[in-house]
């Protein structure tokens, strides 16, 4: 398992490359990208995000826990930056391992859920000189219920 | 007992974080002391649904002892992902 918070940019082929190494019994492996996506106005200036450090390599780890407790899975990478960015640039990337697909298309899902609303991180927009933050979602929180 | 706070609740109370000497028995008990002492934190607790609450980095509740408890920490529904 690998947890990773940061402030600088990753470099996720090379992530990838290196997740997938030496495990020729793992014959799945799913990953997912966040991106920092401009608003439909395309006037979005950066989107800045907080964490609380003390908690969020925690509750990263219980999440990863949770999963590999789940799911048959080899490993599980999560990377989530913090900090200012710029629309394009990726936010956070998770991958998982397993022999079968299935295992780690629905961990990988899982771990994405619970990152929404159970990692300690907020996000706030800055717009041509006004900032909001961004509300939780009703939706982000009925999705837990699917697991 | 070290109480944090992050995001619009952050700027709403207008600090990080601070240290406080509390007979508070619970989180409530804490948040109406809170209420009570300027009105910054009154306009911050205003409604505490929409707030979340984290004793020494875990998650945990409103209605929680602050029994043995170092830092209290007061959030909004966390959006990361």
């Amino acid at each position: 398992m690998k947890i990773v918070v940061q402030e600088a940019p990753f470099n996720f082929a090379a992530e990838v490359e290196d997740f997938g190494q030496g495990r020729a019994d793992m014959g799945a492996i799913v990953t997912f990208t966040g991106v920092v996506r401009d608003n439909d106005a395309g006037d979005l200036d950066a989107m800045e995000i907080e964490h609380y450090p003390g908690m969020t390599q925690k509750a990263l780890e219980k999440i990863a826990s949770d999963a590999s407790a789940r799911w048959d899975l080899g490993d599980v990478l999560i990377i989530h930056r913090y900090g200012r960015l710029e629309p394009g640039e990726k936010i956070m990337m998770v991958a998982t391992s397993s022999p079968h697909r299935k295992d780690a298309f629905e961990a990988a899902d899982f771990l994405m859920d619970y990152l929404k609303s159970r990692a300690p991180f907020w996000k706030k927009e800055h717009t041509g000189g006004d900032a909001s933050w961004v509300d939780a979602k009703d939706s982000d929180e009925d999705a837990l219920n699917r697991w | 007992m070290d109480i944090l706070y992050f995001a619009w609740v952050r700027e709403r109370i207008g600090v990080p974080r601070e240290t406080v000497t509390t007979e508070a028995k619970t989180v409530n008990d804490l948040v109406q002391e809170l209420i009570a002492k300027e009105e910054r934190y009154a306009a911050a607790f205003a409604d505490i649904s929409a707030l979340r609450v984290a004793l020494d980095q875990d998650l945990s509740d409103f209605d929680a002892p602050l029994d043995g408890v170092r830092e209290v920490a007061f959030f909004p529904p966390m959006t990361g992902g």
